[in-house]
């Protein structure tokens, strides 16, 4: 057997904890692009889009994560299509991150007054022109503290891919406890580390929060 | 023109016609429809039957017609409602700006033309929170003209305000008729109307119920209902 010094733990942890932040990151960005994109079909004209949309948020709103990183990591296989563990983590969180993301804005952007809609639409602006020249620069400033604030759930969400195999941070915990016997020291190292991870996120979300209610609104 | 909000006929078979140029008050009591007159003719509300017609151009309720009736018909609301994240003068280019594809420096120049009509020259660069309400208005004024409208929809347009700022922005408005701007303006101050004004249209449920020059319509009222109208204002 071979021994491990806490070195080695912290090491291997940190380590597994760069796919942590990698996996974090894609569905983040990912998901941002794609809530973005749900938010304007949730707010557009056409009834079938704005459904489209609605029943989008509602699935992945109204099933565990956990189902979700199952249903990509076998669904996809039974379709023929070879996922690596990886792919279908992203896939799943993408779809999860891109549902929250497109409410959270949807809020901020139904935040703004009616008027600013009429008084956009009565200058001939066409829907996407108010909403990037009139709305989202509004609702950018509400939307800011909330969706830091949601980064730090994708963080943690990213543990659930352990399920299907993807070795990040608390796979690789979960391995270390296995070949070391050590479960308090290595996971509570783990949890640590979650924890630098997510504190600066929610500090800054915090600050953000606080400087918007005091400073001008421009 | 007819226009359902759900199952209330809000305008029952309304007939308008305005000459250019001429300065239109229309009057009535709250619900009467007023309000909803002037965001049909601005295309902010499908008509359910009838037509808007422009210069001969009829325009039916599509979403391309809506839009293009905006281009030519320029609309000033009762609630303030610039741009807060954007300056006076940044208020007026937008439009100009995304909507006409007007380059910069030419957008800019007729913001400042246009602030410079409502006599805000000075207040280019200034956020809506640093206006007064009438302020406000006279930019949202100089925001609709800057899309050189060929009549201008006033809904209200001194309601939100303080009674001292009011007359600034009915100072403007008798501006713009005294230039030959085709003006319907939806107002409560009656004074105003029967100085500035070439006609006037009392509406009651939905319909024109009395129309004609303001001293006819009101030194000498034909229906009940705008005798009762005119009886009770103060």
């Amino acid at each position: 057997m071979i021994q491990f010094s806490l070195w080695d733990i912290v090491r291997n942890l940190a380590l597994a904890a760069r796919w942590t932040i990698a996996l974090s990151l894609a569905a983040f960005v990912l998901g941002s692009t794609l809530g973005l994109a749900i938010l304007f079909a949730r707010t557009s004209r056409p009834l079938w889009l704005r459904r489209a949309a609605s029943a989008h948020i509602e699935l992945f709103q109204g099933t565990p994560l956990l189902m979700q990183l199952f249903l990509s990591f076998f669904g996809l296989s039974l379709f023929g299509i070879e996922t690596s563990a990886w792919s279908a983590a992203v896939v799943a969180l993408t779809l999860w991150t891109s549902a929250f993301l497109a409410e959270i804005w949807r809020g901020c952007v139904e935040g703004i007054p009616k008027e600013q809609w009429d008084a956009s639409a009565s200058l001939a602006m066409s829907y996407l022109q108010q909403m990037r020249h009139v709305m989202l620069p509004q609702a950018l400033r509400i939307a800011i503290p909330p969706t830091v604030g949601f980064a730090v759930q994708v963080i943690k969400g990213t543990a659930l891919a352990s399920i299907i195999g993807f070795v990040e941070l608390s796979k690789a915990s979960t391995m270390i406890t296995n070949a070391s016997f050590n479960p308090f020291t290595v996971y509570g190292m783990a949890a640590l580390i979650y924890f630098a991870l997510c504190l600066p996120l929610s500090t800054f979300s915090r600050y953000l929060e606080r400087r918007l209610r005091v400073t001008h609104r421009h | 023109m007819q226009k359902r909000l759900g199952a209330i006929e809000v305008l029952k078979g309304l007939n308008l016609d305005v000459a250019p140029g001429e300065v239109l008050a229309i009057i009535g009591r709250s619900g009467a429809g007023k309000s909803t007159l002037l965001r049909c003719i601005n295309g902010l509300e499908t008509i359910d039957g009838g037509s808007v017609t422009i210069d001969g151009a009829v325009l039916g309720g599509h979403e391309l017609d809506l839009r293009s009736l905006r281009l030519q018909v320029g609309m000033v609301f009762q609630h303030l409602n610039l741009f807060p994240h954007l300056t006076a003068g940044s208020n007026v280019m937008l439009a100009p700006m995304v909507v006409k594809r007007t380059p910069e420096p030419e957008a800019r120049a007729l913001a400042r033309a246009m602030l410079e009509k409502v006599g805000l020259a000075d207040r280019f660069g200034a956020y809506p929170e640093q206006l007064s309400g009438g302020e406000q208005q006279r930019v949202a004024i100089a925001r609709a003209l800057a899309m050189r409208p060929k009549a201008l929809l006033c809904d209200e347009i001194t309601s939100a305000l303080d009674p001292e700022l009011v007359q600034e922005v009915l100072g403007v408005v008798r501006r713009l008729a005294a230039e030959g701007m085709t003006l319907l303006i939806v107002t409560h101050e009656m004074r105003f109307a029967r100085e500035v004004c070439d006609r006037v249209v009392f509406m009651h449920q939905g319909m024109v119920w009395e129309a004609g020059p303001p001293d006819e319509v009101f030194s000498n009222p034909k229906t009940a209902e705008l005798r009762q109208f005119l009886r009770v204002l103060p």
